[in-house]
């Protein structure tokens, strides 16, 4: 199977990019206040905040609230900063899809020039604070992630590699490495363990949405797993992502960083995102049903892992962190 | 004299006119960059307090 089906539109990132767009005269802006909220991907950026806390709170020693509140908020404008600049960059591909066509640059509300700025300021100005008022360690880590989502995924691999959310997903998975950097100024095993929980979570996450939208990705010229390999390796892949994916979900009890709790949810719900996997391995096109189960179930899945983490954990520690 | 006249008549360029709908968005922008300005000198300032002396100490 050839790398982008017949019939797509699959120019190169630099010929279709923004910053190649013909020049023209623009109009006075329209853009609302939502719009520019909405360039920063917000349900990517509650995501974001999520793991970021929990790394935060997980991590050992003493943090005033002020602090943590201030790390949180540059990891939530950096999110929105990386959001930004890949609305910027992928406004083309953006309007194709049916999934994205509504974003602002796409409609136009928004000009690419704008988006470019806006991602590019926030960045500055989440990375500068956070690196003054917290630590220099986290502020790097932010850059280097805000880099890796925007250049290394957005631009480079997404559009040139089945593999572009197998490591573009570390994007995704480094907050919690950013808050336990920014409560200790360290880094150490408990957050790297919370990373590649992540880091194996996003391939099965996002091939079972694109098992469901193939021929969107195919007509944008996006180089899916499904569009490039087919629907069986795909379907393979997720069964082997999820496999090392749900004993790294026990990891954190097995290792001493969690409690029972946290194990036995760990435990439960990874058999639960096994049993939809092989669903998934099982099922053939065009029935969908397991494909939307699992993706459904994967939100779920990160979410109980890191929410019973913070509440075992985190909690305890966060309230003694406010009381002291 | 004609000729400054003639130039006199010449219609005055009054540049980009914006609709009231642009001029609606562009005072919500301004709005919404005033309210991030105030939290960001709000924010300076009291992390100035909370980590008094220390705010200048940045071990890497």
């Amino acid at each position: 199977m050839s790398l982008v089906s017949e019939g797509a539109d699959f120019r190169g990132p630099m010929t279709a990019g923004p910053g190649l767009v013909e020049p023209m005269l623009a109009e006075p802006s329209l853009a609302s206040v939502g719009d520019y909220v909405a360039l920063m991907k917000p349900r990517v950026m509650s995501l974001v905040v999520f793991t970021a806390l929990v790394g935060l709170a997980v991590a050992p020693g003493s943090l005033h609230p002020m602090i943590g509140f201030t790390a949180l908020l540059c990891i939530a404008v950096g999110a929105g900063a990386a959001g930004a600049l890949n609305m910027w960059y992928d406004a083309d591909i953006d309007a194709i899809m049916t999934r994205t066509a509504r974003r602002p640059v796409p409609m136009g509300r928004v000009q690419p020039g704008e988006a470019l700025a806006f991602g590019l300021t926030l960045a500055g100005f989440a990375i500068v604070v956070l690196g003054l008022l917290v630590n220099v360690l986290a502020a790097a880590l932010l850059a280097f992630t805000i880099f890796f989502y925007a250049v290394i995924y957005t631009i480079w691999l997404k559009r040139s590699t089945p593999q572009n959310i197998v490591i573009g997903g570390a994007a995704g998975a480094f907050p919690p490495m950013i808050g336990w950097a920014a409560a200790t100024g360290s880094l150490s095993l408990e957050p790297v363990l919370l990373f590649m929980i992540i880091f194996f979570w996003t391939p099965p996450h996002f091939w079972a949405l694109a098992l469901t939208r193939t021929e969107d990705y195919a007509r944008a010229g996006i180089p899916m797993l499904p569009v490039v390999s087919g629907d069986g390796a795909t379907r393979r892949q997720i069964l082997w992502h999820t496999l090392i994916l749900v004993p790294l979900g026990i990891a954190p009890w097995a290792l001493g960083f969690a409690g029972l709790f946290y194990g036995l949810t760990a435990a439960v719900t990874g058999a639960i995102m096994l049993a939809l996997a092989w669903q998934v391995f099982r099922e053939r096109r065009p029935v969908e049903r397991a494909s939307k189960h699992l993706f459904a179930f994967s939100i779920l899945y990160l979410f109980l892992l890191f929410a019973v983490l913070l509440i075992e954990r985190g909690w305890g520690g966060l309230i003694a962190r406010l009381a002291a | 004299m004609t000729i400054g006249i003639a130039m006199n008549e010449q219609p005055k360029d009054e540049g980009v006119v914006l609709t009231e709908a642009q001029k609606r968005a562009r005072r919500s922008r301004s709005i919404a960059i005033a309210l991030s300005l105030a939290a960001l000198v709000i924010l300076f300032y009291v992390m100035t307090l909370v980590k008094g002396p220390m705010v200048l100490v940045r071990p890497l």
